[in-house]
């Protein structure tokens, strides 16, 4: 067909999102939704790397792993996974609320995701202040404090030190640590990131950008939303609770 | 292939699956299994979990068959990735050196 006959637009008036390169807005929609997926792979390689250093390292050490995965606080992590699963599910109802031209609903559930998303932050920075308390910040990522946790002896059942079993070195437990923090503290990143463009997605459904003919961008949103909540669904087991059934042998 | 809408009744349903699951992965972390079986157990329940999310949340049941076929090559080069890896780590101890 020859250029500059918009015979490709006659059927509805192109709407005004509809970007040149593009010839209807379903088709802008889907190229969107296929970019944001080849992104999410780069992202799942990124976070790939993280989880097979995580599977060596355990696989080398598993007693320091078990013993410093059972001084983690289980219930704000469980805590933490419930949040992010009602996150994901008030993104889910704005992404849908916004299909259906319900612009009222899917502000109040674009802002009930952003106050679940800081209320994880909250709470994981409850735990890095624990850990911080604790010594078990690895290395010397915080100057002056190094790992240096309390390991408790013999027969002590005091929960705020390491309860090390037998042969167990301290130096392979800060390295569960330094894993620990990497992977939650990228997570931490990108939920940080999700706050940020939730906040662009809120602003433009406050000045009615979207509509049931355009409502990619809270789409895309969405997928990123959603990918960050299944990363934390494969932390919370293999970072929390990896150890726990081992715990009265030690 | 128009798009489609995923009503809320399904995302209630799966916020309920999730909510189990959640609450299966942490009582069954609490049972000693024999050998390697409880990480075998968090990890099926995790994968579950994700798929959940990723077939309904993320629409991908209604995705056009281009989005299967990227989230299929992710997962084929995470699992090159952790093969050869796991393979190299796991066998070192085989020859001395």
């Amino acid at each position: 067909m020859p250029e500059g006959l918009a015979t490709t637009h006659d059927e509805h008036a192109a709407h005004s999102a509809l970007q040149h390169h593009f010839e209807n807005m379903e088709q802008q929609r889907e190229a969107g939704t296929l970019g944001m997926w080849v992104f999410l792979v780069t992202e799942i390689m990124f976070f790939g790397g993280m989880f097979l250093a995580y599977t060596l390292y355990r696989y080398k050490y598993p007693g320091a792993f078990a013993a410093a995965s059972n001084h983690l606080d289980i219930k704000l992590g469980a805590i933490n996974t419930v949040v992010l699963i009602v996150s994901s599910f008030t993104m889910a109802m704005a992404v849908f609320t916004t299909q259906v031209g319900r612009r009222k609903a899917s502000i109040i559930y674009l802002i009930a995701t952003m106050v679940l998303g800081l209320a994880f932050l909250g709470i994981k920075a409850v735990e890095y202040r624990e850990k911080y308390h604790d010594s078990l910040i690895p290395g010397q990522l915080i100057p002056g404090r190094p790992f240096n946790p309390e390991v408790a002896k013999h027969g002590d059942t005091d929960p705020k030190k390491l309860h090390l079993p037998e042969g167990v070195s301290v130096r392979h437990v800060e390295m569960f640590y330094w894993i620990y923090f990497a992977m939650t503290g990228m997570h931490a990143l990108h939920m940080i990131i999700g706050e940020g463009i939730m906040l662009v997605i809120l602003i433009m459904a406050v000045r009615r950008r979207f509509s049931p003919e355009y409502h990619a961008p809270v789409e895309i949103t969405g997928l990123y939303w959603h990918f960050v909540d299944i990363v934390w669904i494969f932390l919370f087991p293999l970072l929390y609770l990896l150890g726990r059934h081992m715990e009265g042998h030690m | 292939m128009s798009e489609h809408i995923v009503y809320p009744r399904v995302y209630i349903a799966i916020f309920f699956v999730l909510m189990v699951g959640t609450v299966l992965t942490v009582l069954a972390a609490f049972q000693d299994f024999p050998g390697p079986l409880n990480a075998v157990v968090a990890l099926t329940i995790a994968v579950i979990k994700a798929t959940f999310v990723v077939l309904y949340f993320m629409h991908v049941r209604y995705s056009g068959r281009l989005v299967w076929l990227v989230i299929a090559s992710a997962l084929f080069w995470l699992a090159i990735m952790f093969a050869l890896t796991i393979s190299d780590y796991s066998s070192r101890s085989w020859m001395p050196i």
